[in-house]
């Protein structure tokens, strides 16, 4: 029904570091940590690292998106969902580089985006909130339904670029070349669009036009090209995390809904008020998960709800958030 | 008076229905039905749209399906379990999420409906992904039987009733009147000495409840309960039966959810036929891909009539109204 997706990261990367660990657990038994493996602790750390940096991406575009639209994006999994399917396409039936479809395949997303933006979402900014998320809810389910009319429930998958295959020796553990790629990788651009938002003068306009759109537009910056352009960077920054997350996942047309959930509850969490808010969030839930993974398995998948739980009782307006 | 021979006129209707159509797909409208005007009751007099109501209608059928099944309960026992253990959950969901407002709410039911649906997914009693299956439908008060399809649908419409009259009742009693005033404007209705986050519990809870009963009911007329009750997308497709019918209507909700699930079970004859007179092979996949009809509609509907149709009717019949009074 609907997979748990994190899971399934979690079982291939185990399978995966095992097998590519067991010389190096010979010599590395020793040491441990709470009677977990060094070796053990460390992989599942890596790997909720990777997933919080699929949160940090998903809800920093979030953020962007709610801070000029007013509008909480639901389609922005299935739109993780449409990166990582065009990235399968682009790379199994075009016989396209990885590296072409990284650059591309986001591109096409924020395309398809601002699209969304110019016919749909631009008639719903004046209405009650809610439209939007509904509106949005529809896109998703008619994209999960188009892909799945093509290409089934059944997962497909991308292999990992030559160049970033195998693994580095680190001492006190293996590193995947392409999971320590995909953290860097998402740093990288999260970095760079806060960079954009608070230090440059397009982030200025930007932010200006959150505050206040029409005192903005008075002073002659085109407002609603700015908001279709944030729209289409946002979703974009979801089809990038979707192309870095096809070769080491299951490439279903559902795995977006999942995620999208956790990032909601990533979003309640830190509250959509700071982009470095959203960043460390991020990150930081997916490395809590990744602890979790390693003394409680079960909880691995609800540790996120919890969390939020513990924070609307105790901080309800999020960690970085002010009520809007 | 026009409203008396509508609803006279309609239980007329539902009297008789089982004997023209399917009872046990009666029965599943009647649920369905309920259910929406459960959901209804927050998003259309409280101004709260939660994402979660698919925890209350699967969480109640999967008690109750227990209670009956495993437990081995009386009918009555069964549901009474799962509308109250439908409650607790909503009085807890509700306490939690109540802390934030508008877009927030929203997503802050979503995570916590699954959150919920992790918890019966790993239950050792839901039987994972397999669900509860061969729920007994037992006798009423000890002496009715219910494995009756025409008995038990009469039941049926017998809560469906109460649920319904319930909620009439509470929109129109003061209580709902608060409600409203909260929906249309919640600092006014703080600062009129009103304690806004009681209230808006008290009607979170209340739609759960009513929910649990319809999830209750439809596990009774079934004899099943799976997962598919507690996901995600039962929330969403419950937004769309009262989006469809018209949020903050009456009977809007009914008539939704008797169109969408009437679309849902029947999409597949539709996709035959219009393959068969098209030509083009694609539509005879549309069975399949009942999402992307819902989705399709989802966003017709947002951007093109958001008042649903009792609403659009209703809204059409006003305007009429004033220009009759105009000229």
């Amino acid at each position: 029904m609907c997979p748990a997706q994190p899971d399934l990261v979690a079982e291939c990367c185990v399978s995966l570091s095992l097998r590519r660990l067991l010389p190096a657990l010979l010599y590395c038994d020793a040491m441990e940590i709470f009677g977990v493996p060094l070796q053990a602790m460390m992989s599942q750390l890596l790997l909720g690292l990777v997933n919080g940096s699929f949160y940090a991406m998903l809800s920093l575009g979030l953020a962007v998106i709610f801070g000029l639209l007013n509008v909480i994006n639901f389609s922005h999994g299935a739109l993780y969902m449409m990166g990582a399917f065009l990235a399968f396409i682009g790379v199994t039936s075009l016989g396209l580089n990885y590296w072409v479809v990284l650059l591309v395949a986001p591109l096409l997303v924020g395309v398809f985006g601002i699209l969304i933006e110019k016919t749909m979402l631009r008639w719903l900014y004046k209405l009650d909130h809610l439209y939007g998320l509904l509106l949005t809810f529809g896109i998703t389910l008619l994209l999960e339904g188009v892909f799945r009319s093509f290409f089934g429930v059944s997962g497909q998958s991308i292999e990992v670029p030559e160049m970033l295959s195998g693994a580095t020796d680190l001492g006190f553990m293996m590193l995947p070349n392409y999971r320590a790629w995909v953290v860097f990788a998402s740093l990288g651009v999260c970095l760079a669009t806060w960079f954009v938002i608070e230090k440059t003068k397009l982030g200025a306009y930007l932010r200006a036009g959150t505050e206040n759109p029409k005192l903005v537009e008075a002073f002659g910056v085109n407002v609603p090209l700015m908001v279709t352009l944030t729209y289409g960077f946002g979703v974009a920054l979801a089809g990038f995390a979707g192309v870095l997350a096809a070769p080491i996942i299951n490439v279903t047309p559902l795995m977006g809904s999942h995620l999208i959930i956790v990032v909601f509850a990533v979003v309640v969490i830190g509250g959509m008020g700071s982009i470095m808010g959203s960043i460390l969030t991020g990150l930081g839930l997916g490395i809590i998960e990744g602890f979790t993974r390693v003394f409680y398995p079960e909880g691995s998948e609800v540790v996120v709800f919890v969390v939020m739980v513990i924070v609307l009782m105790i901080r309800p307006a999020g960690l970085f958030g002010k009520e809007k | 008076m026009n409203k008396n021979i509508g609803y006279a006129l309609a239980f007329a209707i539902a009297l008789a229905a089982p004997f023209v159509g399917y009872p046990v797909f009666l029965m599943k409208l009647l649920c369905f039905g309920l259910f929406a005007c459960a959901f209804n009751l927050l998003i259309g007099y409280t101004g709260l749209l939660s994402f979660g109501h698919a925890a209350f209608f699967g969480a109640a059928g999967y008690f109750t399906g227990h209670a009956l099944g495993a437990m081995g309960l009386p009918v009555e026992a069964g549901i009474l379990l799962g509308v109250g253990g439908a409650a607790l959950i909503g009085l807890v969901m509700g306490m939690l999420a109540i802390r934030r407002q508008g877009i927030y709410f929203s997503m802050i039911t979503l995570a916590l409906a699954q959150m919920v649906y992790f918890g019966f997914l790993r239950a050792p009693f839901t039987h994972g992904e397999d669900g509860l299956q061969g729920v007994p439908r037992g006798k009423l008060l000890g002496t009715i039987d219910l494995s009756n399809d025409i008995t038990l649908y009469y039941v049926v419409l017998a809560i469906t009733i109460a649920g319904f009259a319930l909620i009439v009742r509470t929109i129109h009693s003061p209580f709902g009147q608060v409600l409203k005033a909260i929906k249309e404007n919640e600092p006014r209705a703080i600062s009129l000495g009103y304690d806004v986050d009681r209230y808006k519990l008290m009607a979170f809870v209340l739609s759960a409840a009513l929910a649990g009963l319809a999830g209750a009911t439809k596990t009774l007329v079934l004899g099943f309960e799976t997962l598919t009750d507690v996901h995600w997308s039962m929330s969403g497709l419950v937004i769309l039966m009262t989006l469809v019918g018209g949020m903050g209507t009456l009977v809007g909700p009914i008539l939704g959810a008797f169109i969408i699930i009437a679309l849902e079970n029947k999409l597949g004859d539709v996709g035959t036929w219009l393959a068969r007179s098209t030509g083009i092979e694609w539509f005879s996949t549309l069975g399949e891909s009942v999402g992307m009809v819902t989705g399709l509609i989802f966003i017709v509907c947002v951007l093109l009539f958001r008042r649903g149709i009792v609403g659009e009717i209703g809204a059409a019949l006003a305007a009429a109204a004033r220009n009759r009074k105009a000229s």
